[in-house]
C-alpha cells in the first residue's frame, strides 16, 4: 500500500516539523529583538500544538488500521562520510506514539494555562521560546530511532529545563538552582554521549533497531550484544537516566527545580521531562534484557528512590516540593518495573502518572481554595487521622527518619562533599597558583597602566 | 583572476590601508576605513576560496608561498570574518584604546600566514604576527614578560626546528629529535599546559579586541598541521594528544572557578584549542575531521562569545564573575548572543559544533577510550562554565542604570550574522563536514610519504590499494 505509506510518512513529518516551526516562529523574532505580542504567541502555540497532535493521532489511527507496528518516517543520512554517518531516523512504534501524543496533549494544556498564568509577565515571550525548545526536544527524543537523535532531543530538553528553573532570574535562588539542575543534566548528558559512542562502536551504528535481532519491533526481539557489552552500555545509560529522572543520588535537583513557574514545573518535573530517563531505558530494553546486572541496578535504584521520595514527601511544607517528591516516588517505581523486565506496565504507568501529576501541579496554586471548598462541601475537616502503624516504630527511628526526610537525605551535601568540592578546591588552588605567577611577572612593571575598571555607564 | 591574485589582494588591502588609518586623527574615521578594508579583505578571501581548485595546490604566481589547499581554503575567510566582526562591534567607548592600524597589520599577517604553504613563510608570519600586540602592550605601559618570553622562545624554536628539518634531508623522519623544537614551539604558541600563562597575561594586559584577534585564528594549530604533523612520528603525536587532553580538562576546570571574565574566556579558549589538538593528533580520518570541524566552529563561536563579552565590557568595564550583575533586562540581545555562541562552543545540538564534537569523541574513543572520556568531561565542564558565567553576568539581581545598555545596531548585525552562520552550519552540516573530511584525508596523504622510507614497503603493498576517494591511510597510521 504505497499511498498509505506515503500518507503516514507525510503525517509523521508534520509531527516533527510542527514544533520546529513553532521554535522558528517564536525564536527568530526574539533573536532580532522584535518578539511577537501575547495574543499572537498564544494563537501560534495553539495552532502548532493542534496540528502536531492531530497528525500524531492520524498516524496512530493509520497504523492501527493497517496493522503496522513500526514505521520509519525520516531515515535520511544527515551527515555521511566514509567510516562515519549520522542518520536522523524517526520511528513511530508502540513506545514512541503514546509518548509523542502525550507530549502534544500536555504541552497544549500547559500552553493554554501558561498564556493566562503568565499574562503580562515580563518573561512571557521568553517562557514560550523555551517552551518551544522543550517541545521540539521532547518530540525528537520521543521519536528518535538512533541514540544520536535521542541525544539531540535530550540536550534540548535539558537546556530549556535549566533556563525555566531560572525563569525568575532577577532573584538569586532560582538562578543558583537553575545552574545546579544544568550541572546534573550535563553529567547525565556526558554519560549518554559516552554510551552513544560505545553503542556506535559495539553495534556499528547508533540505531536502536540494531540492538534487536531480526525484524521484531519494540518491545519484542532478542538482543544482539553480548552480556558484557550490554552491561557496559547499560550502566552508562542508567547513569544518564538517573540524572534526568532525579533518581538517587541526583534527587536533590528535583525540589530545587520547583523555583520555576508552575506551568513549567508541571510539564517538566511532573509530567514529561522527569520520565525521559525511564523512556530511555524502555527504548533500549533489548539491551537490558541481555544484562541481569544492569536490571538489578535499575531495580535497586528505582526502589531506593521511591522509598526516599515517599519519606521526603511526608515532611515537605510547600505543595510543589511535596508533589515533586511524590513524582520521584512514582518514577522510582517505574524504574523498578523496567528493571523487573516489564514493558507495557511502565509505559502505562508513565502515561497515567504524567496526566495525574500535571493536573495536581496545575491546581497547586489554588490548593488551599480547593481544600476549603471541599471541606465546606463535606461539612467537616479533611485532616487525616494519624496512621496507627506510625506508633509501632520506635521513637528514635521516627526522629531519625524525620530528620533524614527534612534534610532530603543530605544527598546534595554528599555530592558536594565527595565530588564537587574536592574538584573545585583543586582547580581553585591551581588558579591561585597561576594568579601568583602572573602577579609575580607583573611585579616589576615599570609604569603600570591605569587599570580599566571604572564603570562606563556611570560616566557616559 | 586566480586564487593567488585574490589572496595577494586580500593581504594587500589591510596592509596598505594600515598606514592611512594610522595617520587619521579622528578615531571614528579610522574605524570606518578599517571596516571597509576588513570587508574588502573578507570578500577577496572568499573569492580566493571560491576560485580555489580543490584538486591541485596553486603553483601559479606565488607558488607555495601564496597558495591554498583543501585544509587552508576556509581558514582565510574565517580569519577575515573575525577581524571584520571585531571592528564592527568596537563601540565609541573603545575606539580610542583599540589600535585599528595594528589590527589591519595583524589581519594582513594572519591572512598571509594562512595562505602560505612554505614552512619558512609560516614561521615568518608567526614571528611578525607577535609584533603588533607587543607594540600595543608597550604603548599601554605594560610589561608582558611571560608573553614576550613565550613568543620569543616560540620563534627561536621554530627557526631551530626548521633548520634541523632542512639539515636532516630526506631521511629526517627517523630522526625524531629534529621535530622536537618544532613541537615545543607549537605547544607554546597554542598555550598548551604548562606553557599557557602567556594567554592569561595577554588577556589581562592588552585590549580585549587585540587579544581576541591574536588567539582566535589559532595560528599555532595551523603551524602544527603544516610544520609538525608531516614529519613527527606517531608516538610523539600521541604524547601531544595526551598533553592536550590534560590541557583541555585542566582549562575547562579552571573556567568553572574563574572570577574574572577575561580570564574565564582565556580558559575557555585554551580548553577548546586543546580539543582541536587532541583531534589533530589522533591521525585518523574521523578524529582529524572532527578536529578541523571544531576548529571552524570554535573560530566562529568563540569569536562571537568573546565579542559579546567585549561588548559588555565596553558598557560596564572589566566584568567580575564573583557576583551577579543582572544585565538581562537591559541587554537581552547580548544575553541571547552570549548563550548562543557559548553553547555553540560546546557543540550543542543545532549549532555548528555539534557534529564536529561527535566526530571528535568518536575518533578519540576509537583510539584511546580513556582520552575520549576525558574529552567528554572537558566538554561537560565547559558547558557548566558557560552557563555559570551567563547566570553571573545577566541574571541574579536587578541592575539599575540611568543609561541604555541595549545592543547597538552594529553589535546586532555582528551577533545576528554569527548566529546565522552558527545555526545554518548546525542544521545543514554535510557540506562543511565533507569539506573537512577531504582536507583531513589530504593531510594524512601528505604525511604518508614521510612515514615510509624508500626501502620500506608501504601498507598498500600488503593490503592492496586504498579506496580511490576514501583512503584508509588514517586507520593505518592510527594503529
Amino acid at each position: 500500500m504505497p499511498d498509505l505509506e506515503i500518507l503516514i510518512q507525510s503525517l509523521g513529518l508534520v509531527v516533527v516539523i510542527a514544533p520546529s516551526v513553532l521554535l522558528c516562529w517564536l525564536g527568530i523574532p526574539s533573536l532580532v529583538g522584535r518578539p511577537l505580542p501575547e495574543t499572537w504567541v498564544h494563537r501560534v502555540v495553539q495552532t502548532v500544538i493542534w496540528t502536531g497532535l492531530l497528525a500524531a493521532l492520524a498516524v496512530l489511527g493509520l497504523m492501527l488500521s493497517s496493522g503496522q507496528t513500526h514505521v520509519m518516517v525520516v531515515g535520511r543520512q544527515w551527515v555521511h562520510i566514509p567510516h562515519y554517518h549520522f542518520a536522523i531516523k524517526l520511528v513511530f512504534d508502540r513506545l514512541s506514539v503514546p509518548l509523542v501524543i502525550l507530549t502534544f496533549l500536555l504541552c497544549g494544556t500547559i500552553g493554554a494555562f501558561a498564556a493566562r498564568y503568565l499574562h503580562r509577565e515580563t518573561g512571557f515571550n521568553r517562557f514560550f521560546v523555551l517552551y518551544s525548545v522543550f517541545l521540539l526536544g521532547m518530540t525528537v527524543a520521543s521519536l528518535a530511532g538512533t541514540i544520536e537523535t535521542l541525544f539531540a532531543g535530550w540536550e534540548l530538553v535539558g537546556l530549556s529545563s535549566a533556563f525555566l528553573v531560572a525563569f525568575y532570574h532577577e532573584r538569586r535562588g532560582p538562578v543558583t538552582n537553575g545552574l545546579h539542575v544544568w550541572s546534573v543534566y550535563r553529567v547525565s548528558d556526558a554519560a549518554l554521549l559516552i554510551a552513544s559512542v560505545v553503542l556506535h562502536h559495539l553495534s556499528g551504528e547508533g540505531d536502536f533497531d540494531r540492538l534487536i535481532r531480526g525484524e521484531a519491533s519494540w518491545p519484542f526481539g532478542s538482543p544482539t550484544l553480548s552480556v558484557s557489552q550490554a552491561t557496559l552500555a547499560g550502566l552508562l545509560l542508567v547513569v544518564a537516566a538517573a540524572g534526568k529522572s532525579a533518581l538517587i543520588p541526583f534527587s536533590g535537583w528535583l525540589p530545587r527545580a520547583m523555583e520555576g513557574p508552575t506551568p513549567s514545573s508541571a510539564v517538566f518535573y511532573g509530567a514529561l521531562s522527569v520520565h525521559l530517563g525511564a523512556f530511555l531505558l524502555l527504548r533500549v530494553s533489548p539491551l537490558l534484557d541481555a544484562s541481569p546486572v544492569t536490571c538489578a541496578v535499575i531495580v535497586a535504584l528505582g526502589l531506593a528512590s521511591a522509598a526516599f521520595g515517599a519519606l521526603a514527601n511526608r515532611v515537605q511544607t510547600d505543595i510543589k516540593s511535596a508533589l515533586s517528591f511524590a513524582s520521584l516516588t512514582q518514577v522510582g517505581l517505574i524504574f523498578a518495573e523496567i528493571g523487573l523486565g516489564l514493558r507495557y506496565i511502565p509505559l502505562v504507568h508513565i502515561l497515567g502518572h504524567a496526566c495525574w501529576r500535571t493536573l495536581q501541579f496545575l491546581r497547586a496554586p489554588t490548593v488551599l481554595h480547593d481544600f476549603r471548598q471541599l471541606e465546606n462541601a463535606v461539612g467537616g475537616s479533611l485532616a487525616g487521622r494519624r496512621r496507627s502503624w506510625d506508633q509501632w516504630i520506635p521513637a528514635h527511628w521516627r526522629d531519625w527518619a524525620y530528620r533524614f526526610a527534612l534534610e532530603r537525605g543530605e544527598l546534595d551535601q554528599w555530592l558536594f562533599t565527595w565530588f564537587v568540592n574536592p574538584i573545585r578546591d583543586i582547580f581553585l588552588a591551581c588558579d591561585r597558583r597561576e594568579q601568583r605567577l602572573l602577579r609575580g611577572s607583573q611585579s616589576s612593571v615599570a609604569t603600570p597602566a591605569e587599570p580599566w575598571t571604572r564603570v562606563l555607564e556611570e560616566n557616559p | 583572476m586566480t586564487e593567488t591574485h585574490w589572496l595577494a589582494i586580500s593581504i594587500l588591502i589591510p596592509l596598505l590601508t594600515a598606514p592611512l588609518v594610522a595617520r587619521l586623527e579622528d578615531p571614528r574615521r579610522s574605524r570606518t576605513l578599517t571596516l571597509v578594508a576588513n570587508l574588502l579583505a573578507l570578500l577577496t578571501a572568499v573569492f580566493a576560496w571560491g576560485t580555489h581548485d580543490s584538486n591541485l595546490v596553486s603553483e601559479s604566481g606565488g607558488g607555495k608561498w601564496l597558495a591554498l589547499d583543501r585544509f587552508s581554503a576556509p581558514l582565510g575567510p574565517l580569519a577575515a570574518l573575525v577581524f571584520l566582526a571585531t571592528t564592527l562591534v568596537t563601540l565609541r567607548t573603545k575606539i580610542r584604546r583599540f589600535s585599528f592600524a595594528g589590527s589591519l597589520v595583524s589581519e594582513a599577517l594572519t591572512l598571509g600566514t594562512l595562505a602560505c604553504l612554505e614552512p619558512w613563510g609560516i614561521i615568518a608570519g608567526l614571528a611578525l604576527g607577535v609584533v603588533p600586540p607587543l607594540v600595543e602592550l608597550r604603548r599601554r605601559g605594560q610589561n608582558p614578560r611571560i608573553f614576550a618570553l613565550s613568543m620569543g622562545s616560540c620563534v627561536v624554536l621554530l627557526i631551530l626546528g626548521q633548520l634541523l628539518e632542512d639539515y636532516e634531508g630526506p631521511d629526517r623522519f627517523r630522526q625524531w629529535w629534529a621535530s622536537i623544537p618544532l613541537l615545543l614551539a607549537v605547544l607554546i604558541r597554542c598555550g598548551a599546559f604548562p606553557f599557557h600563562l602567556w594567554v592569561s597575561e595577554l588577556f589581562q594586559q592588552a585590549a580585549f579586541g587585540t587579544a581576541l584577534l591574536f588567539v582566535t585564528p589559532m595560528l599555532g594549530a595551523y603551524a602544527c598541521v603544516r610544520l609538525v604533523m608531516p614529519v613527527s612520528p606517531d608516538w610523539v603525536l600521541r604524547g601531544i594528544e595526551l598533553g592536550s587532553t590534560f590541557t583541555a580538562l585542566y582549562a575547562a576546570g579552571l573556567a568553572t572557578v574563574q572570577t574574572d571574565a577575561r580570564r574565564f574566556f582565556c580558559c575557555l579558549f585554551l580548553s577548546h584549542s586543546a580539543l582541536v589538538f587532541v583531534g589533530l593528533e589522533t591521525l585518523t580520518e574521523i578524529g582529524l575531521t572532527g578536529a578541523l570541524c571544531i576548529w571552524l566552529s570554535v573560530g566562529l563561536s568563540l569569536t562571537g562569545f568573546g565579542l559579546t563579552l567585549r561588548a559588555i565590557e565596553s558598557r560596564r568595564g572589566r566584568i567580575s564573575l564573583d557576583q551577579f550583575q543582572g544585565l538581562y533586562e537591559h541587554a537581552p540581545g547580548l544575553a541571547v548572543g552570549f548563550v548562543l555562541t557559548g553553547l555553540a562552543c560546546v557543540g550543542f545540538p543545532g549549532t555548528v559544533g555539534f557534529v564536529g564534537t561527535e566526530l571528535l569523541v568518536d575518533g578519540v574513543v576509537e583510539q584511546q577510550p580513556v582520552t575520549g572520556i576525558a574529552v567528554v568531561l572537558a566538554c561537560t565542564l565547559n558547558g557548566i562554565a558557560i552557563l555559570r558565567s551567563y547566570f553571573l553576568v545577566f541574571t541574579g539581581t536587578r541592575h539599575r542604570t540611568t543609561v541604555s545598555l541595549s545592543i547597538r545596531k552594529r553589535e546586532q548585525i555582528a551577533v545576528l550574522s554569527l548566529a546565522a552562520l552558527i545555526l545554518i552550519g548546525g542544521i545543514f552540516p554535510q557540506p562543511g563536514i565533507s569539506s573537512r573530511y577531504q582536507a583531513a584525508s589530504e593531510l594524512l596523504r601528505q604525511r604518508e610519504p614521510a612515514l615510509h622510507s624508500p626501502e620500506e614497503p608501504s601498507p598498500e603493498d600488503h593490503h592492496g590499494p586504498p579506496a580511490p576517494h576514501a583512503p584508509e591511510v588514517g586507520k593505518t597510521l592510527g594503529e
